[in-house]
Formats: structure tokens, sequence, C-alpha cells
């Protein structure tokens, strides 16, 4: 009818086609409507490559793709795609939440409890409780010990008290939330999203940073976060319990956190900072026109560590189809290479200064088939502990409105984000 | 009989029904049910299982677990489950559901859980259940709440089908309506009105309605979410509907505004008007509505400010249509500059524009400036109402601010990089300049979709422009390698736009995409063979050489589209290449029968082409050529054939066209334009899904043209409410009931032009004149606090080469502040804000109380709309700023004081690290009286007035006091049950929706020798009231908080009140020759001196009185003449005076000398004596911290 009807219905779909669960707000659909989408995903090289929209003769269908699983809502009418996008994700976060992972089988021994989630998130297909606080006073989510109990006394995992955080202006946070150790956990996580060129040359890059925050703490603390250089941060965004106000003013992060697990913030180093790339990549892939082989030869080294270790460094190719199979030796770690896929995957742990990891061989390529003529992009990952490559240091972290002194920590670390080299 | 009574009756009719049925079935046993009694006694229903049966159905139930546990499992499963319960007999699908209706009729509540959850698991799995219906439906009113919700789950789905049988449950819902509790309330509303059968909609109606004017905002939220579904039920009721969303929009609350705009979007959109009165609520509430619902307001807002307002932008709309070039979008950002850049060329236009200035209605900022903060959403879907919102409606030279937040989304989920690249692709065509300095984010890696990559690669082609093309082009030529060739062949279309676009570069990208024909790739070849085609057509004439190399390449390309396209050039300029393109046509007749449809067309153009303009080589060729086609099994490419043929062969049939047909097939063909998909695009709505298919969808509203002329503005006013009128506090208290949490927006009246232009300065740090004129003084000031942060930033993280200079200069101006700086905020909070004066000067504070009314009331407008925190913030602005200041009031010094009473918001009590001293109990009568007495002649009656000149503290958080706040503030008047003791004045209000009963206090603990007198019971402080009542704490003269707890009927809460130092005293009268000799006897150890340099706005005699009165409740000794007593120093110059001050503590009656000896250049040295060390030593700290300030 209006513009705003909506999601109407859902569908989720396993990355071979079968339709698992359905849910509607409405009336039915029925799951035919999911025919054009398969037809499409067929279609499709990777499960990737499915636009998000799709029109079909009577319906709208937005869908995404995560953790192998595609969530498909049926729209009828005119909305923000990135509105039911948005909240797809939102419910994908919240399985993910509740149940530890976001899988076919784990929503299928759930599949009460998704319901139960499913019905309270949405209402006639607007969203009405997406809060994962307030989800969890009505639905308590599963666990080991819960189940058992539950099997013996027939007990329930609907909350019996009655949601009240639905009511509160800060909907975000529990009432009444009481612990006897009283903490509060940032870790301040950024990332290098870089494009080095052949030549190791950087073409792009910039640093994107995350706050995920885990407080345990009672009542109703007021917190306040503070920042030695706040003016690092260029772009940043809030969970809703920030004071927009309060950081415009004076740079600090005012609020109110949720109980658990949250993201406080994202933020994104202004574009200003040279952005140090903490190793280097020596590599020289070449196919040959005879022979129908290659070679590869990957050395890693410490560019810009600024005195920390790089741990958890791997290395993934995503070689050209004609790869047949490589023959290489490691001298550090190991590596796997996916005669399907043709992914490349070497796995190398921490970075030694002294003895750089080299990783050489031959490829073999299907012969008669052509010589791949571009060389396959090495994406880099790695991991460093104890530091913010930007230099971002928490200043300091006061509570108000309680009594108790909590336990305060913060960590810092550096991963690669979208760290790519180009050869 | 009415629809009504019908609705009322059926359900006992069915329920009879059922009855029989059921008796039928089960027996006789009308049992007593202890669960449910769902209709006043028909307990019927629900027949209680005898205990074996029971144990029978409960061990098939639990044997029957699913090994999912949740009750699941796969299919397979269940089906082996029923064989096991069925004993290892053939039974069939229905009586599984047998089994399933038998537990739902037992009076377990863990037997029918079990069942119902199997049940839903099929519902998920997309089985149909419906034959459980009346089994199901039977258990609506089941006192277990997961039962329930699992029915109404099933309920909801199935009613639809079932319409009789669900109205047995609307009895349930119906009694649900009228429960106490909201949540019960709003549940049952929005089962109620889910459940699409149309005979109940009388009774949705009534439901909706009774709702919509409910006590508790969720249930109005609720009602919201109800209108669209009954809308949807039956259209006919849309004029009742609205009816009801109009008095929704009313509504404050936060809660409801997303929900009814959403009502209001799907039931009325076209009903604008609605909106008048609501437009600026809607706007200051925005910042605190859910997510969900700010998308929904602000998508809203587009639309109805492209009705109500004029078009930022209609000078550079008119400038552009004036014959403009392309403009930069950040390169001139007034309309001013541009004048003058081009004044000539434009004059007309200027005139124009000048004949009608546009000044932007401050309703229209109102909603820019509320969405702003927006932008830092974490949800990606208001990021991009916000960023549609500024595209459609901002001044261009705002609009750049959307940028940077749209970058980062490209952070996000690859579904919503789709969605935002697709917007972003549109914008840069319009607006290219925003997204130029973010150009490098566009860059594509191998490991992104490719509907991704080719988004990108859009928006790079773009954004290329003479500056940045080598850079785009460079980077093409990596994708060009990439092993995707959907990827390539896009890229190769860029570069080909590019080419055509930018001028300069069209060689370069034309010999690079000649280079790609050697490609070995074919579809790289024949993508780049279009690509060229496009671009020769521009410049033929230059390019003889490539055109015979493509002839060259129609011997090895197989592509259809590029084969068509070599042919096709080389027909057009056949003129060009007249040795070799016979020779092509010969080689086409001989393959012309293997060819695809479109290279067959193109050569038979080829032929004729040549024919018209070479017949002598190929005239035969041709006539071949046609006759092959004239025999082809396309009709299309029969009728090109015979078409051809007449028009070119002279015949004595043909008409008098051949005569024209060289003009026809050599006529000069424009060149392609090679546009952007996303070419004006931006006629939808961005954002929108119709804009994202480039096509209508249903239900899509058109984004207005700006009109005309504006229409009458005055339509957004609102009544002023009575409140506003006067401003007693207690009134406008009233009103914060249902405050948002967290916007603090000026008020509806206020947004101005200039506070907004202020707030934007990011630097504006030096210039801060207008604080105190604008009328809305909070964002203003906020915002110079703001900067100075900054600039203190600065200093901190600076190099200091370069700001050594500045340091300098600030080290002269606050140098105590800097080193305080660790300290500082529990410092300051312990420095009270004002005093009320020695009764010298009282026609002086009644006058600057008039003034702080004022400036009160003129605030009061504004409090209206902001959070609890935000007014109070204010208030003690009012309260702080220093009355009737002299003329130059300094900017600086105000702003800090404004960060020092930010802080104060979060930090309850002041927590100074002192050792606690016990030794005070000794107080001797003498002092006792002395104290009375002076107190007695020097203050007013014991009656203590409510005075807002007292700076406050909190002592329970709105937040933390479900509803209560509670401040206070040391009133400095005697408390008279005790004169040991201060005055505490403590004011409640009561921000819940409930009344508060029973206000005491209970449980107190003290150190030893602290006594306190408590206030009086409140006995009712009714919602949205405010009372103060008095306490006394004898502290002991030590600053040791006083803990205790503050009860109400329901709840206890713990608080303490902690005195800053000042507060411990009283005033005394001393002459100056008494105080002279007081002080001589308080030396040594009771003396403690430090110098200090005075804060520049504190070298006149009247603030520094003022600001040490205002830390410590002291009294001014009279400065008589120095000659009264002989000097032992010389007397200081008449303009260097001193100050002494003196009071007593108020437990011991210790004596507290003060002494502020001014020197030259501000320098000034401060001098305390008191026995009390350790007062004395605070006193110090608190003093010298408010002279330095």
């Amino acid at each position: 009818m209006g513009p705003t009807e909506m999601i109407h219905s859902l569908f989720l779909i396993n990355h071979t086609g079968d339709i698992f669960l359905e849910k509607h707000w409405k009336s039915v659909i029925s799951r035919s409507v999911c025919d054009y989408f398969l037809e499409v995903k067929e279609k499709a090289v990777e499960p990737e490559n499915v636009p998000p929209v799709l029109q079909t003769p009577h319906h709208y269908l937005i869908s995404i793709y995560r953790d192998k699983l595609f969530f498909l809502s049926v729209i009828q009418t005119e909305v923000p795609p990135l509105f039911v996008i948005e909240f797809l994700h939102r419910v994908a976060d919240t399985f993910q939440d509740y149940f530890g992972e976001c899988s076919e089988s784990i929503i299928k021994d759930n599949v009460v409890t998704v319901y139960e989630l499913l019905e309270e998130m949405l209402d006639n297909g607007f969203p009405l409780a997406t809060e994962s606080n307030v989800l969890k006073e009505m639905i308590k989510p599963p666990t080991i010990l819960r189940s058992v109990v539950n099997t013996l006394t027939g007990s329930s995992n609907v909350g019996d008290k009655l949601p009240t955080g639905q009511l509160s202006n800060i909907p975000w946070r529990r009432a009444g939330v009481k612990y006897t150790n009283n903490e509060a956990y940032f870790d301040v996580i950024e990332e290098i999203d870089a494009i080095l060129d052949k030549s190791g040359m950087t073409v792009f890059a910039e640093i994107q940073g995350v706050i995920e925050a885990c407080t345990r703490l009672s009542g109703m603390p007021d917190l306040t976060l503070s920042f030695m250089n706040p003016r690092l941060l260029d772009d940043v965004s809030f969970h809703p319990c920030v004071r927009f106000k309060r950081w415009e003013a004076e740079r600090v992060l005012s609020f109110i956190p949720p109980d658990g697990n949250f993201t406080l913030m994202t933020y994104h180093v202004s574009a200003q900072n040279l952005v140090a790339i903490p190793v280097y990549v020596k590599q020289n892939i070449s196919f040959f026109e005879t022979g129908s082989c290659g070679r590869l030869d990957i050395t890693i080294g410490p560019k810009q560590t600024m005195g920390k270790m790089v741990e958890g460094l791997m290395v993934t190719v995503h070689m050209p189809k004609a790869v047949l199979s490589v023959n290489l030796t490691a001298s550090q770690g190991n590596y796997t290479y996916d005669l399907a896929t043709k992914v490349l995957v070497w796995d190398i742990g921490k970075l030694n200064p002294q003895k750089l990891p080299n990783l050489r061989g031959t490829l073999s390529v299907q012969s008669g088939a052509p010589t791949p003529e571009e060389n396959p992009a090495l994406d880099i990952k790695m991991k460093i502990q104890q530091l913010a490559i930007s230099g971002l240091k928490v200043n300091r972290l006061d509570m108000y409105g309680e009594k108790y002194k909590p336990f305060k920590g913060v960590k810092y670390m550096t991963k690669a984000g979208k760290f790519q080299v180009r050869t | 009989m009415t629809t009504m009574q019908k609705l009322l009756q059926l359900p006992v009719n069915a329920v009879n029904i059922v009855k029989t049925v059921q008796s039928q079935v089960q027996g006789q046993e009308e049992d007593k049910s202890p669960v449910l009694t769902p209709d006043g006694g028909q307990q019927t229903w629900y027949n209680a299982l005898q205990p074996d049966e029971l144990r029978h159905l409960r061990s098939g139930g639990s044997g029957g677990g699913f090994g999912g546990g949740g009750g699941g499992g796969g299919g397979d499963q269940e089906e082996r489950a029923v064989l096991e319960e069925g004993g290892g007999s053939f039974q069939s699908q229905p009586l599984r559901h047998d089994d399933l209706k038998e537990m739902l009729d037992s009076n377990k509540d863990s037997l029918k859980l079990e069942a119902m959850k199997r049940i839903v698991a099929m519902v998920a799995r997309g089985k149909n259940a419906s034959d459980l219906f009346p089994a199901v439906v039977k258990n609506v009113a089941c006192k277990n709440i997961e039962v329930k919700k699992l029915v109404y789950v099933y309920l909801v789905r199935y009613a639809e089908e079932q319409q009789d049988l669900a109205l047995l449950s609307i009895s349930t819902f119906q009694r649900g309506l009228k429960d106490p509790n909201q949540l019960i309330r709003a549940s049952a509303l929005r089962v109620l009105s889910s459940i699409r059968v149309t005979i109940i909609v009388p009774i949705m109606m009534l439901a909706i309605k009774e709702a919509a004017s409910d006590m508790s905002p969720y249930v109005r939220k609720t009602a919201a979410h109800a209108i669209p579904k009954l809308y949807s039920l039956d259209p006919e009721q849309k004029d009742q509907l609205i009816e009801v969303i109009e008095k929704l929009l009313a509504d404050k609350t936060t809660l409801v505004a997303g929900s009814v705009v959403m009502a209001f979007e799907e039931v009325c959109p076209e009903r604008i008007d609605l909106i008048h009165k609501n437009y600026r609520k809607l706007c200051n509430l925005l910042i605190d509505v859910e997510e969900w619902g700010q998308v929904v307001i602000i998508n809203m807002l587009t639309r109805y400010a492209r009705t109500q307002f004029l078009n930022p932008n209609i000078n550079e709309s008119l400038l552009e249509e004036g014959g403009g070039g392309e403009k930069t979008f950040y390169g001139s950002e007034e309309e001013t500059d541009e004048d003058d850049e081009d004044k000539d060329k434009k004059a007309e236009v200027a005139t124009m524009a000048k004949r009608k200035p546009y000044v932007m209605d401050p309703d229209h900022r109102l909603l820019l400036r509320n969405t702003k903060p927006l932008l830092q959403s974490r949800n990606a879907a208001v990021v991009m109402a916000v960023a549609q919102l500024y595209f459609h409606l901002a001044p261009k030279a705002e609009v750049g601010v959307i940028a940077k937040a749209l970058v980062r989304l490209l952070r996000s989920h690859s579904e919503v990089q789709y969605v935002v690249l697709q917007n972003v692709a549109t914008m840069t065509i319009k607006r290219r300049g925003m997204f130029e300095p973010y150009l490098k984010s566009f860059y594509i890696r191998s490991t992104d979709p490719t509907q991704i990559k080719v988004l990108k690669l859009e928006v790079l082609t773009n954004l290329a422009n003479e500056t940045n093309i080598s850079t785009i082009l460079r980077e093409f030529q990596t994708y060009i390698k990439s092993m995707d060739k959907d990827f390539v062949a896009a890229t190769i279309q860029a570069i080909g736009r590019c080419a055509t676009n930018i001028g300069e570069v069209r060689d370069t990208c034309l010999n690079g995409l000649v280079q790609l024909l050697s490609n070995r790739d074919e579809l790289v070849v024949a993508e780049s063979v279009v690509v060229i085609k496009k671009l020769l057509q521009m410049q033929p004439e230059k390019h003889s050489d490539i055109i015979k190399h493509m002839a060259k390449l129609i011997d090895n390309i197989q592509v259809p589209m590029a084969r068509a396209s070599i042919l096709w050039l080389i027909g057009e300029y056949c003129e060009h290449v007249p040795k070799i393109s016979p020779d092509v046509l010969r080689k086409m007749a001989k393959s012309f029968t293997n060819e695809e449809d479109i290279v067959k067309l193109q050569i038979i153009n080829l032929a004729a082409k040549l024919y018209l303009t070479n017949s002598k080589q190929t005239k035969l060729l041709t006539q071949y050529v046609l006759n092959l086609a004239k025999y082809d099994q396309n009709y299309d490419i029969r009728d090109r054939a015979r078409f051809i043929r007449q028009l070119i062969v002279p015949t004595e049939k043909s008409g008098a066209l051949s005569k024209y047909a060289k003009k026809l097939f050599l006529a000069l063909k424009p060149a392609p334009v090679l546009e952007s998909p996303f070419k004006d695009r931006d006629h939808f709505q961005l954002g929108s899904l119709s804009h994202l298919l480039n096509a209508k969808a249903g239900g899509y509203q058109e984004l207005p043209d700006w009109p005309e002329a504006a229409p009458d503005p005055s339509v957004r006013n609102v009544e002023v409410p009575e409140w506003t009128k006067c401003s007693s506090r207690e009134k406008r208290k009233e009103k914060k009931v249902e405050k948002p949490f967290y916007s603090d927006s000026e008020g509806e009246s206020g947004p101005t032009e200039s506070a907004d232009s202020e707030s934007d300065s990011a630097n504006g740090s030096e210039s801060v004149s207008g604080s105190e004129a604008s009328g809305s003084g909070s964002e203003s000031e906020e915002s110079e606090e703001g900067s100075e942060s900054e600039e203190e930033e600065e200093e901190d993280e600076e190099d200091e080469e370069k700001d050594k200079k500045k340091k300098k200069k600030e080290l002269k101006k606050k140098p105590v502040q800097e080193s305080e700086s660790e300290q500082s905020s529990e410092e300051e909070e312990r420095k009270p804000e004002r005093k009320s004066k020695p009764r010298k000067s009282d026609s002086e504070t009644e006058s600057d109380d008039e003034e702080e009314s004022e400036s009160e009331s003129s605030q009061s407008e504004s409090d209206e709309s902001e959070s609890e925190a935000e007014v109070k913030k204010k208030k003690k602005a009012a309260q702080s700023k220093p009355p009737a200041k002299p003329v130059k009031t300094d900017g600086k010094k105000e702003k800090k004081e404004m960060s020092l009473l930010d802080l104060d918001d979060f930090e309850p009590a002041p927590s100074p690290q002192v050792t606690p001293v016990n030794s005070f109990l000794s107080s001797s009568l003498v002092t006792d009286l002395e104290g009375l007495s002076l107190s007695d002649s020097v203050l007013s009656p014991a009656t203590i007035a409510p005075s807002s000149a007292l700076k406050s503290y909190e002592l329970l958080h709105r937040i933390t006091g479900e509803g209560l706040s509670v401040e206070y503030c040391f009133s400095r008047q005697p408390f008279s049950p005790d004169a040991n003791m201060v005055a505490v004045q403590i004011q409640f209000t009561n921000n819940a929706t409930s009344d508060t009963k029973n206000l005491h206090m209970e449980d107190v603990k003290l150190q030893s020798g602290m006594r306190v007198k408590e206030f009086p019971e409140i006995e009712l402080l009714p919602a949205g009231e405010t009372t103060t009542a008095v306490m006394g704490i004898d502290f002991c003269d030590s600053t040791q908080a006083a803990n205790f707890q503050l009860c109400t009927h329901t709840r206890k809460f713990f608080v303490s009140i902690q005195p800053p130092v000042g507060e411990l005293m009283r005033p005394i009268f001393l002459t100056e020759n008494e105080f002279k000799k007081e002080q001589g006897q308080l030396m040594g150890m009771n003396e403690i001196t430090e110098r200090l340099t005075l804060d520049v706005k504190c070298r006149n005699e009247h603030t520094i009185v003022q600001r040490v009165t205002t830390a410590a409740n002291l009294s001014r000794v009279p400065c008589g003449s120095d000659k009264e007593c002989s000097p032992p120093v010389p007397p200081p110059p008449p303009d260097h005076p001193v100050h002494r001050f003196a009071g007593r503590t108020v437990t011991s009656s210790s004596l507290v000398l003060v002494t502020v000896a001014t020197k030259a250049e501000g320098a000034a040295q401060l001098t305390v004596n008191c026995e009390k060390m350790v007062i004395g030593t605070m006193l110090v700290k608190d003093i010298l911290q408010a002279l330095t300030q």
C-alpha cells in the first residue's frame, strides 16, 4: 500500500539454494518468489556477485550474504534499500550474538528462539526491537546449562520479566544490572587498508579504527572516555549511546554504556597523517610462455613496526584459474593450495626480523592454456599487539553516577585490513 | 444487529461449537484447569488429562525431543520421532497432529510448550500447520509467557486462513487492552492488530483510538504501528486513521515519533499539512528517536522541505543556466565571490538575484543543523538518509560534509557498499568536487565483487578531470590486467569515457586502447574496438592509420560486436582507407554466411557505402553480398538487403530517393556522447529503491520541485504554550517529564543563521563576541568550548618548536591552570559559583537577580525541547554568569567556566584527598554564642528562600534515581535548629511519570563527631513537580562526606553530600584593626602564603571580592585607612589595595582570615590564617583557583 510497508517476508537460504526458514510479517508470500533469486544465484560465479537488489514482476528482493547464508527479504513497495540491508545484517548480528555463530545448523537447532527473535525484531515489517540488550530481556539466549534445565523443568527461554528496556530512554541498556566485579574494557583496534604496487610503493593507505568495548558495570554508570590526541580522528561514527554534542564540543566520548560487548565507535584517521606500513613484501611471480610453469618467490620483512612484534602473518593469493598445482618451500610456516578455488594460503605466524620468512618454488600451469597475463595480488593479514599504528591513545576513563570503582582496561591492536600487494 | 454486536456474540457461539466437538471426543470431564479461565468460567476447552495419559504423553514428548534441542530438527528426524511415538505402527500425518493436539489440550505447560515449539518449527520450515488452529487458539490465554508468545506467532500466521476460529481469541486481547500493565496492553494491541481478519476492523479501530491516548508512550507507539496494519486491511478507514495520526503526530515523545511518521507515510503521505505544526518538534526530537524511525522521519522531512522552502541554490542554478561554464564545487562557495569573479558575464543574473535575495528559512536551517550529527550514526541507512537530505536540500557549499560519511560506509558490508556506490555515482555527476578528495577510496581491489568494481569504476570515471586523469589512467592500467573480464571490459569503456570528456588525454587514451588491440584476450580487444570506434568518430581524419590497423584485425577478432564495429568504421571512413576497404569487403563477402547477424548488417552497410564511393571496384562484390542477404534466414537482413538495393542501384523503378543515397549513407554522423548511466538519476530521491533501480517502484513518493515562492512559514508556528510565559521554575519542570535523553538542540523558535555559522566555524575561538548576545546560548558556547579544548590539545601534542611563541603568550595568561590540569576537575568542582553578598551590596545583588531571571526567561522557550542534562547545564550557566560584569566580558574566562560546569554534570561529589581529622569536637559555648549572635545580626531570617544564585551539586542523577533527580546547594543561611550545622538546601524534582511518595532519609553514615539533622519527610511529590527541603549537617569542620540513603516509597538510593571547604565557615564582622590583631596571633604554622598571578579579568577590586566570597563563605573586612594602625610595612600604593576577609568555621568557630594583597601587573599574594591547618590549606587552594581563572 504505502511507501513504508518495509519488509514483508524473510527467507533464509543456504549456499546450495535450499530455503530452510521462512518468516512472514504480513500475508504469506509463496516461497516460489525466491526462484528469481535462485536463478541469478546459479549464474553468479561467486555468491558475493549476486546483486543485493533484484526486481521480480511483483516484488523486490533485497538480500545479504553472510556466513555462507543468504538472508533474502521480500519487499513490495518503495523502501530505502539500505534500511533493509542494515536490518538484515542486524538480524545476522543478533543470531551471532545469541548463538555464537550464524550457520544453517545452529539456526535450525534454535529455530524456536530464532522465530521468537524475528517476531520481536519486526512488527508489520517495521523494525521494533533491534537492540540486543532489549531482546535479551525478552528472550534469553540459550546456554547449555539452561537448555538442560529447560528440558528437565519445562521452563522457557522467554524472559518472564517484562521488557522494560523498550520503555526506556536508553533502550540499549538493561535496567538493574548487577556485578560483583565491575569491569570496563576497551579495545582500540586499528586496521590498515592499503594497496601497494609492484615496486612496494604505497598506492593508497589509510587507517580505520574501532573501539570495541566490554562493560560489566552495575547500575547506571555514566562513562567519559578521553583521548590524548583526539585530533587524529577524522571521521567517526558512534554507538547511539554516545552523546554527539559532547563530542563535538569537547572531543570526549560521554555515554551510558550498554551492558556487555558493543562497538563504541569507529573512526578514520585523518588523511594528512602518513600511514606507517609495518611490513614490506618482496615478490616475484612469473609465468613462462613455454613449459607451462611459473615461478613464485615471496619474502616478507619488517618495515615500520614501532619496535613491536608482527604476528599472525598470513599471505593469501588467488591464483589464476590456469594454475593447476604448486610446488613450494616455505622457510617458515605452512602453506596450502586449494585446487578447487585456486587459493594459496601461506600461514607464517610471527615475523622474525633476523630470519625473514620466504616462500618459493614453481607453479605448474595447465598445458595448452594461455599463460596467465596478470599476476595475482597478495592479500596480507597480520596483527601487532599493544600498538595503535595511528598513535591514538586513550587519556582517561572516568565513571560518574555510581559509587564503586570499576576495573578499567585499555588494549591496543593493529591489524591489516584490506591490505593488498599488487604484483 | 450491528457488526459490533455480531462480533461480541461470535466468540461465544464459536466456543459452543468447539465445546460440543470437544466433549464428544474427550468425554464428560469438566475439570478445574488451574491455568486458564478465558471467558469467565469457560473452562470446558481445557480438559485436564488423566495422570497415566499424561505420563504416556510426556514420555512420548520427550522421546520425540528432536535431538535438535529447540524442538525443530530436520524433517527426517521428525518422521522418525513419529514412528517411535506411534509405537512402530504406521501412523499418518493427521495422527501426528492429533498427538500435538493432545499435548496442547493438556494442563501441563511443559507439554503445551513442547507442542508449540514443534508447531512453530513447522511453520518456520514452511510446512502447513493450519489444521492445528483450533487446538492452538485455545491456548491464547495461557499463563505461561512462552506458550503464549508462540501461540501469538502461530495465530498471526494463520488467522487470515481461519478467520472464524481466530475470532475466538479476540476477547482475550480485548481484555489485555485494559490491563494495568502497559506492556501487556501494548502486546495485546500488537497481536490484535496483526490478525488480518476483516470482521474485527471496528474492534481494531476502537482499540487503536483508545491506545492513541494511552498514558504510556509505549502503548501509543504500538498504536502507531497498528495504523498501517488496519489501513492495509481496510482502506476505507483512512479518514478515521488520519485523525489518529494527527493526534499522535502531536505526541512529544521520541518513542512515538518514528512510528507515527511511518504510519503517516503509509496512510496519508500526501497530507503534508499535518506536519506543519509538528515540524520543529520532529527536527528537535530527531536525534533521540531510534535509528529506524530516524530514517523514516528524515526521508519524510526531505519531501516536506521541498514543498515548503526555497531552493537554496536558486542563484547558482540561474547562473548555470546563464551560460556559466562548469563550476567546481569547492571553488567558490560564496555567491558574492562568483559575482566578483565574473561580473560582466552575469551582471544580468546578478541583478535578478539581488532583486530577490535568498534568505534561508530558519526552519530549513533547523532541519539541516539537526540532521547533521546523524552522519555519525553507526546505521548506514541513517547516514544515507541524511546524505540524501543534504544532497537535495542543502546549499551547494554545505553538501560537502556528507562525502566523508558516505566514504566511511564503503568500509561496511558489500551490500551496503553497493547501494552507497550507486548513490555516490549519481552524486558525483552533479557534485564532483565533494568526492574528489576521496578519489583513492574508490580504488578497486582484486577481491571486490564484480558489481562493486563496476560501480567504483563509474565513480572514478565521474571524478576524472584534467588534474587527476593521469593518476586515474595509471590505476585503470592495472585494472585492465585483471582476471575478471567483465571488469576489464568496463574499464575499457571507462577509459573511452574519460577520453571523450577530457580532450587533453584523448590521444593518450586512444593510443592505450590501440595497444590493447594486440591483447591476447579477445574480449579485451573487442571491447577496445568498440570504444575506439566511438573515439575515432570524433576526429577520424587524424587517425587513418588506426583504422588501417583495425582493418587488419578483422582476420583475428571473432567477437561479433567488435567485427561489426570495425566494418562500420571502414565503411564510414572508406575515403580515408581507399585501398584497404574493397579488400575487406571481399573477405567479408567470402565469410558472409557464417557471420552473426549484426556483422551481416554491417557488411551490407559497408557494401552499400563502398558502392556509392567506389562502385568501379566493388559493384560486383556488392551485388554478391546483396544476393546472399536476399536469401538469409533473418528477415531483418533480407529487408535491409532489399531496401539498400532499391536505394543504391538505380533502376527505372527506383524513385527519387536513390538520388539522395549518398547523402543518406555518407551523412556526417554526430559522435556518440559517452555518458554515465547515472546521469539525471537524481530526479529520484537518493537512497530510495526507485533510484537504485532507476525505475519508479510502487508507492514511491515523488520528490517535489522547489516552490517558486515560499509558502507561508507561519504555519509551522506553534501557539506558545502557557508555561513559557511564566518563568516560574515549577511550571517549567512539569513540562520536562518526558524529555528526550540526548537531544539538546535549541528551542523551537531559536534557530538563527548566526548561531549556526558560529558553530560551524571550527576555529572561531578568537571571535567569541556573540556568545552572550545570541539568544540561543548553549550551542554557540559549546562550540567555543570545543575550539578551546582543541587549542589545548594543540599545546599538548604539537611540536614545541612551532608553538613556542604561542605558548609563551598563553603561559602568561594562565600559568597555574596548566599545572593544575590533572586535578582541576575535582578542584574546580569545589569552587562555589557565587555567594550571597555582604549586606552592603544588597542593592547590587538584587539587580543581579533580576538580570538572571531575565536571562532565564529568555531561555525558557528553548528549554522545552532540551534534555535534562542540558537544561541543568544551562541553568548553571545562567547562574554562573558573573552578574553585571564590567563591560569587557572575557570570552576566554567564560569558556573556562562553562567547561567546569560541564564536568559538574557528571561528577556528583568532589573528593579531595584529605586525611580525616576528628579533633574538632571541642567547641566552647562562647564561640558558639559568638557565632550565633554574629550570624543573626548579619544574615536574613531563617526562612530560606530558594536562591538560584548558589551553585548546586547533583545528589542523585535522574537516570540513577529512576526519574527522581536531586540537587543540593549550600544556602549559606544559618541553620536555625542547630547553629553548628551547615544548612543544605535540597531540591527534589520528580521527572518520572508517576508520583513519588514518602521521601525521607535513612541510614545516615557519618564520621565520628558529625551530626545530621534530617529534613522532614516529603509525603508526596507528584510527577513533574519540584520541591525543596533543608537539612543541617555538622561536618565537624572537615570536608568529609555525609553518606545516607534517600528513600522513596519504592526505592533507596545511596547518596552523599560533601562540602567544599569554603562552606564550612560563616562570615563574621571584623574591623581592619581587629583583623590585624587576630592575624598576628595566627602566625607560623597557622599561616599559609601563596604567590599568584591574578587572572587578567580578576584585577579589579570588585571581581576579587566577588570571587573570594564565592569560593568561601566569608565577609569582607571594610578597608579603612591603613593609617589607623601603625603599619609595620609601608602602606601599599593606592592602586595595589589589600583585601581582607574574615569568618569562623561553623563547628569550632575557629577564625579564618584571608588576605589578598595585590601587586603590580596582576601579581598578588594570598595569605590564609587559620588554626585549623587542614582547612587553611584547602582554602588556599580553592581561593587560588578562584582568583587565577
